[in-house]
């Protein structure tokens, strides 16, 4: 079938390939050239001008952007202690969050991978990857819903004299919302963590005397820690860089508000230097949890 | 495991279904809910909104604009998602483990971090933003998602048979036309399906990189200011989920248990 196929198809394309075929460099570099030269320009190349954007200055007069070098907007961000006090609220709320997600991503994980028969186990599975593709904004602007004054929310809690968080200043709903819409990331993970522990290893714990508890401590919770890890770089990352939901949810400002806003003025160097933030901290974490196996694990 | 142990955790499962999918039962509710507001309960079942919707032209425009750009996006990753995961199965360099790194980190990095990337870049270089300017930016994080789906079809599939074909005389693209590509077919098509879902509902990296541009979850993160609105917004609200959710679904089917459908997004 090829041969009869290929007389039909003559000529240059049947030459180029036999002679790539003695050249196996060339074909990789071929492979190679397209997908790389894009990430390399399209991507590192962007990141390497928004770290030059940002040591460049806004005109207060002009709004034109200055390309010279100066560290004024570093020094406005380390010195004003408005910035101090976003970026830690931020990292603050990215460590709620992702604490959060792992202990209610646990029971959930943990029932799939060791208590379900295998065919609930692909249902769950689906199930818990199906709304992680949802649209984002749509969920984030249902939450909106539910927190606002005559939602659900409310309306579930009125008959026990209580209110939700709102939609004011407080952060405990858009705490809520963030763990909502990062568990998916936390959960599947961990149940790739948990399924892989052998059976024998609980068994043998079990055997040595290892009640409930202590085979959890000693046993499950050290060997799923890079599964740990490898979701909360999602939930993470996520909470890092997230403007939307917060806007939608609260009145209070993270470090993607500022960023944006910036971003609108606009004031793009000093977005950039803004958003090193952000940057810094999340490749800081990759870095510790690349020492902790995590990326075996994703 | 002993029985009450069992019974908790399954009693915990159900509790946290019920937290993930209480919210997008909502959505469906609000599409329907006659006083279009966000007072609960609702007043009421109609089908006026969804009239409405298909009524708005800009939201129609929205839609097309979004379906376009998910295209493009698509269209490109899968060519250059497809290359690199060729080039990173079937040969050794050096620098292999590097690829698979800068591939994924679009999509590992906070999403504000892209967009003002890509926002700055088009800044500097005085290149307009817009459509062209939204395909390069989800592009460049889709293709993580065709090169992971390719990569793992690639690794199960025996090298005998492309050996066997180079064997028989046929050259390397016989080999990936009649051999190769046969067999990366449904991997390719997993991978384009949710290039295309991961596209259609960006909206974190497309503000940055729209400049007035409007796509659908640029339409709908606009509208949701205009109180007029919300009974449309929570019409486009449901579009928008089921044509990602669809075709996620689809895409799971075609990986059956390979695990493509997981992989990383932001």
């Amino acid at each position: 079938m090829i041969g009869a196929t290929d007389r039909s198809t003559p000529g240059t394309m049947r030459r180029l390939a036999g002679w790539l075929d003695r050249h196996a460099r060339v074909r990789l570099a071929m492979l190679l050239a397209a997908p790389m030269g894009w990430l390399v320009l399209a991507y590192l190349g962007s990141l390497v001008l928004l770290f030059v954007n940002a040591f460049w200055s806004r005109d207060a007069f002009t709004g034109l952007v200055e390309r010279q070098f100066t560290p004024d907007n570093f020094i406005e961000i380390f010195t004003n202690p408005l910035y101090r006090n976003v970026t830690l609220r931020t990292f603050g709320m990215a460590v709620a969050v992702t604490l959060t997600c792992a202990v209610i991503a646990f029971p959930i994980a943990y029932y799939m991978a060791r208590v379900a028969s295998p065919r609930t186990r692909g249902l769950l599975a689906v199930a818990v990857v199906m709304p992680l593709w949802a649209s984002y904004l749509v969920k984030a602007y249902t939450w909106r819903l539910i927190l606002s004054n005559d939602g659900v929310l409310n309306w579930l809690l009125e008959p026990l004299g209580l209110r939700g968080p709102g939609l004011g200043e407080s952060v405990v709903g858009l705490w809520l919302v963030f763990t909502y819409l990062w568990l998916p990331y936390m959960i599947l993970p961990l149940y790739a963590g948990l399924e892989r522990i052998p059976h024998s290893l609980l068994e043998a714990s079990a055997d040595l005397g290892g009640r409930g508890w202590t085979t959890f401590r000693r046993v499950i919770l050290p060997l799923v820690v890079p599964a740990l890890v490898a979701g909360s770089i999602f939930t993470f990352s996520l909470t890092l860089g997230d403007y939307i939901a917060p806007s939608l949810i609260t009145t209070t400002q993270f470090i993607g508000n500022l960023i944006f806003l910036n971003f609108g003025v606009p004031d793009l160097p000093f977005a950039a230097a803004l958003s090193l933030v952000p940057l810094a901290i999340v490749v800081l974490y990759l870095l510790v949890a690349r020492r902790l196996g995590a990326f075996e694990a994703l | 495991m002993d029985r009450p142990a069992r019974i908790v955790l399954r009693l915990a499962t159900v509790a946290v279904l019920l937290f993930i999918y209480a919210p997008l039962t909502l959505v469906i509710v609000y599409a329907f809910n006659r006083s279009g507001t966000s007072a609960w309960p609702p007043a009421g079942l109609t089908l006026d909104w969804f009239a409405d919707a298909i009524a708005n032209a800009g939201l129609r425009q929205a839609l097309l604009t979004s379906i376009g750009v998910a295209l493009g996006a698509t269209t490109i990753a899968l060519v250059l998602g497809t290359l690199a995961s060729l080039a990173v199965a079937r040969h050794r360099f050096f620098g292999r483990e590097t690829i698979s790194f800068v591939v994924i980190f679009p999509i590992a990095l906070p999403g504000i971090v892209t967009g003002m990337a890509l926002s700055t870049t088009f800044a500097t270089t005085g290149l307009p933003l817009g459509l062209v300017a939204i395909i390069v930016g989800h592009a460049t994080f889709s293709i993580v998602l065709v090169y992971n789906n390719v990569i793992a079809r690639l690794r199960r599939m025996a090298r005998s048979l492309e050996e066997a074909s180079s064997d028989l005389g046929a050259d390397s693209w016989q080999t990936f036309r009649f051999v190769t590509f046969p067999t990366i077919r449904t991997a390719l098509l997993a991978g384009g399906l949710l290039a295309f879902a991961l596209s259609f509902d960006e909206v974190i990296v497309t503000l940055f990189t729209a400049g007035g541009l409007k796509t659908l979850p640029i339409w709908i993160f606009e509208s949701f200011r205009l109180a007029r609105q919300v009974s449309l917004v929570n019409v486009a609200g449901l579009v928008a989920i089921l044509l990602s959710v669809i075709p996620v679904y689809v895409a799971s089917r075609l990986t059956q248990g390979s695990g493509g459908v997981t992989g990383g997004r932001t």
